[in-house]
């Protein structure tokens, strides 16, 4: 009788076990992206309409660019959405993607403290703005995690002609984490910091940082998508798949992603096709 | 400096308001963790209690082994799942990964150890002091083990209670083969890590709170539960 007690106690919390059910698929597809499509809302603003028109749901692991790659050449994902242009293109030509469509673009910028140690605030110029935070030796905080976006930053220290990896362990900081927790570090220590506009208008916790650096043809940020190559991974779902890229990249796909907004700054500028 | 203020403001909103889409979240924390604790404890606690009453060949090592992996990093767990579950892997035909019963199997593995190895302690003590009665009165070590299990199983209860605590808090693992996809495998841990990286810090921290404050319930529950058990049956 007294193991009456536990056993009770056992099946309550065996009840607590999510059964198949709960868990029943309906269909889906999996899309590995990236955290700035993620964390600026963007996904949440455009999945619900894509899921009400077609009934498919899409799953997104949100990683860098690089990750995201490396998801979809391991056959874990079913389409993959991310900007790192050069990347994308050797990922299709290795045969792990089948066509890169380009989707929309935004753009890079460099955000930095208001007490500005290095005087590039208003500068249109982002080479020159990188040689005068390396002669100044104001700290700087990158992704360093193989991120489309540091990608970009990395191929900009080329032009520029500064080896950032010379101010390592003092101005230049590789944080080796998503953009959000990047801008978090560069608030706290008023570092500069090179990021996509969609997380710099989404990021709330900005303390002294502002735009030191925009406009400058060279923050052009491009996003493509494709679909896993099935004759790579058998499993990948090759027609909702399919359906979603077709999607993003159709007249109302494309309008979705030019209506997405906070307050009054449009985040993502359709190009499909362009 | 108020942002412990907002965090607890946000915490309130949240339990409050009952958001539909934070009782999913906390709801798939509950069921992925306590899934997790029930099977780690049914491997974890035989596991301990054999060793405990066993002597055999190699019995300090696994003993040493077992108290090293109470500190197996989730992020490592994580991995090592997510590698053995990815298409590219062994078990990638099975399909599972980016789901919760991926979230599971990491968290069981990370938390399994810190049962086996907990138990196997409190049994073993217990053996020592009721070894000469237990053998005099003819029991077997099976039998031994199942009185002793019984007999310590409000200490047991304790550890299992550690695993859960360690399980529900752990965002290493989850992230990596969970995938903390909205709606399908985000928990409150990784939706946690997700509002710090978006910077909004009082929501993370009031996520954190609702999260603390559930893990306190639950501690209070089994509390009542050992309270009431001890007052039945003395």
């Amino acid at each position: 009788m007294r193991m009456l007690g536990s056993a009770a106690l056992g099946l309550a919390l065996l009840g607590l076990l999510p059964g198949p059910a709960a868990w029943a698929q309906k269909k889906f597809i999996t899309v590995a992206s990236t955290t700035s499509t993620e964390q600026s809302g963007l996904f949440k603003h455009l999945l619900p309409i894509f899921e009400k028109k077609t009934g498919i749901q899409v799953r997104v692991v949100a990683l860098g660019t690089g990750q995201a790659l490396d998801m979809g050449r391991r056959g874990d994902a079913d389409v993959v959405f991310v900007h790192d242009k050069v990347a994308e293109e050797k990922f299709v030509a290795d045969g792990f993607g089948v066509q890169r469509f380009e989707v929309m673009y935004n753009d890079f910028l460099l955000v930095g403290p208001k007490a500005d140690p290095a005087k590039i605030a208003g500068g249109k110029n982002i080479i020159e703005a990188y040689q005068k935070i390396a002669a100044a030796s104001a700290p700087f905080a990158s992704r360093g995690d193989k991120s489309g976006t540091h990608a970009a930053e990395l191929r900009l220290w080329k032009i520029s002609g500064v080896d950032p990896r010379t101010g390592k362990g003092g101005w230049y900081r590789e944080t080796g984490s998503g953009m959000g927790p990047t801008l978090n570090t560069a608030s706290a220590m008023n570092a500069y910091a090179f990021t996509d506009r969609g997380t710099w208008l989404s990021f709330k916790n900005r303390g002294d940082l502002v735009i030191v650096v925009e406009g400058d043809r060279q923050l052009f940020n491009q996003y493509g998508v494709m679909l896993v190559n099935p004759a790579k991974h058998p499993h990948v779902k090759k027609e909702p798949g399919q359906a979603f890229v077709d999607w993003v990249i159709s007249a109302e796909g494309q309008k979705a992603i030019a209506d997405y907004k906070i307050g009054a700054d449009q985040l993502f500028f359709p190009n499909a096709g362009r | 400096m108020n942002s412990l203020g907002e965090a607890f403001a946000a915490a309130w909103k949240l339990i409050a308001g009952f958001d539909a889409e934070l009782a999913q979240v906390v709801g798939l924390s509950l069921q992925v963790s306590l899934s997790a604790v029930v099977i780690a404890t049914l491997i974890g606690l035989p596991l301990g209690a054999m060793i405990a009453v066993e002597r055999f060949p190699g019995r300090q090592t696994l003993i040493v082994l077992l108290n090293a992996l109470m500190g197996l990093p989730p992020v490592v767990v994580g991995l090592v799942v997510y590698l053995l579950l990815s298409r590219a892997g062994p078990l990638g035909s099975l399909g599972i990964l980016f789901t919760p019963t991926a979230m599971v199997i990491a968290q069981a593995v990370l938390i399994t150890p810190i049962i086996a190895a907990l138990s196997r302690q409190i049994i073993e003590d217990a053996w020592r002091e009721y070894d000469e009665q237990l053998r005099s009165l003819g029991a077997q070590r099976l039998n031994a083990a199942m009185t002793l299990i019984w007999d310590t199983r409000f200490s047991l209860l304790t550890i299992v209670l550690a695993g859960f605590g360690r399980a529900a808090a752990e965002v290493g693992a989850v992230m990596i083969v969970g995938g903390n996809i909205d709606g399908v495998t985000r928990v409150m841990t990784t939706a946690i890590a997700l509002e710090t990286s978006k910077g909004d810090l009082p929501l993370a921290l009031g996520l954190g709170i609702v999260l603390v404050t559930l893990v306190i319930v639950l501690n209070a529950l089994a509390a009542i539960i050992r309270e009431m058990a001890l007052r039945r049956y003395g």
